[in-house]
């Protein structure tokens, strides 16, 4: 354990000198107010960047949240089958990815994956 | 444990980022030879004997272009999250089942998955914090495409865990002795595939970046240093995938030339399909995750389960 923060913390102080270093290389010929401002073909940005986005976003990232607790609910059943009974965890295994499946296909169901509606 | 141990996993460290930064410095020169012929043109030629230093006066010439400073960023989260994009694509390299001088990971596929979970989040802040209308779009539909993929991607990975029962990378090389599993789990290989392509941000589903619509995506307000980094995270990490995808369907990891060799093939594939597929349309790339990818994985995840028990 003490190794891999070792190794990690040799990995950002790397990637850190290389951001570092290209700053201090890099040539600034001149200031100009054009080259701050965000691109924008050529023009000022008229709207303030930081703009409200499509809900149909927010939904998918609702959606991942809970197939991905699942996902994490999937794994134990790895190490799991050495330790309990074989029949059991087959059941417990087979039980769940059905629920899954079957959530999958209410969410289906109920017009939820849809992108435009 | 000695210190020489110590000592030689450094090594070892420093060698395999060194190996990771010329690799992807020539795969660059690879992709764009591949698809200069593609087009029937010859790539860069000129540099060096017919090319070979492309990359190297590329590096050198992004290196020392000027660093922007743009107006009303966040510029901590601007500034830092090429760093920590590039930081997270080197240590899911440390995953490579070295046999020797590396750290030998026994949940290695749990280490996976929580990287690359990680890398959507400097996407974001990358897109968002540069203060740009198609920064924030590009970053946007990042975000989004890369979500709904991990879900089809680590149920994909569930299924060919299932195959094994062991969260170690090594073990992939065993249980292929006699048969690949791209030919044991034919359709799902495929779909690994395809899913590995836009987790990837890789051509068919660039929308991160596409260059038609958003100028250049989330990565737009970037120019030299951070501009390499980001560069440099997504082709280690496509690098990463191709890595991933002979350790777990053709073969696993041995110490042959030809592993290294099905390696370049697959990045040869993926640059194939940038030089031969459109891009496709965003609400399809939706749908394709979430009403094909998803059902087929978990119905195959069913499916492998059951095979299992009956091996077991």
């Amino acid at each position: 354990m003490i190794l891999l923060t070792n190794i990690f913390i040799i990995i950002m102080l790397i990637s850190n000198i290389m951001m570092f270093l290209s700053i201090i290389l890099s040539k600034k010929s001149f200031m100009d107010r054009e080259k701050c401002s965000p691109f924008e073909c050529g023009f000022d940005p008229k709207s303030s960047a930081r703009i409200p986005f499509s809900l149909h976003f927010f939904l998918i990232t609702v959606i991942f949240l809970i197939f991905d607790v699942e996902i994490a609910l999937i794994f134990p059943i790895i190490p799991l089958y050495k330790l309990v009974n074989f029949i059991f965890w087959t059941k417990i295994s087979f039980f769940f990815i059905l629920i899954l499946l079957i959530g999958l296909y209410h969410e289906w169901n109920q017009n939820m994956l849809n992108w435009t509606n | 444990m000695f210190m020489n141990d110590i000592y030689m996993i450094f090594l070892g460290l420093l060698i395999l980022i060194i190996g990771i930064l010329v690799g992807v410095a020539y795969l660059t020169l690879l992709e764009r030879k591949v698809l200069g012929y593609i087009q029937i043109r010859k790539g860069p030629n000129k540099v060096g004997f017919m090319g070979i230093l492309q990359p190297f006066s590329d590096a050198i010439k992004l290196f020392t272009k000027e660093q922007t400073y743009p107006n009303f960023s966040n510029y901590l989260s601007y500034y830092f999250s090429p760093i920590l994009s590039f930081i997270l694509s080197l240590m899911i390299w440390l995953l490579i089942p070295y046999y020797f001088n590396m750290i030998s990971f026994n949940l290695g596929i749990l280490f996976f998955l929580c990287c690359t979970s990680l890398g959507v989040y400097t996407v974001m802040v990358a897109g968002w914090s540069s203060n740009s209308n198609y920064a924030l779009l590009g970053g946007l539909r990042a975000v989004a495409q890369t979500i709904s993929y991990e879900v089809s991607l680590a149920l994909i990975l569930m299924s060919s865990i299932i195959m094994i029962m062991d969260f170690n990378l090594m073990m992939f090389f065993v249980y292929q002795n006699y048969v690949w599993f791209i030919i044991l789990m034919f359709p799902l290989s495929l779909c690994w595939m395809s899913s590995s392509l836009a987790e990837t941000n890789r051509t068919p589903f660039d929308f991160a970046e596409g260059e038609s619509e958003l100028v250049s995506g989330f990565n737009i307000e970037y120019s030299s240093g951070g501009f390499a980094l980001i560069f440099l995270a997504e082709y280690s990490s496509i690098l990463f995938m191709s890595l991933l995808f002979i350790l777990m369907y053709m073969g696993g990891f041995s110490l042959s030339i030809i592993f290294y060799l099905k390696l370049v093939f697959i990045f040869f594939l993926f640059i194939w399909v940038r030089g031969t597929l459109p891009r496709y349309r965003y609400d399809k790339l939706m749908y394709l995750a979430w009403k094909s990818y998803l059902p087929i994985s978990l119905n195959f995840l069913l499916f492998f389960l059951g095979f299992k028990i009956l091996l077991l």
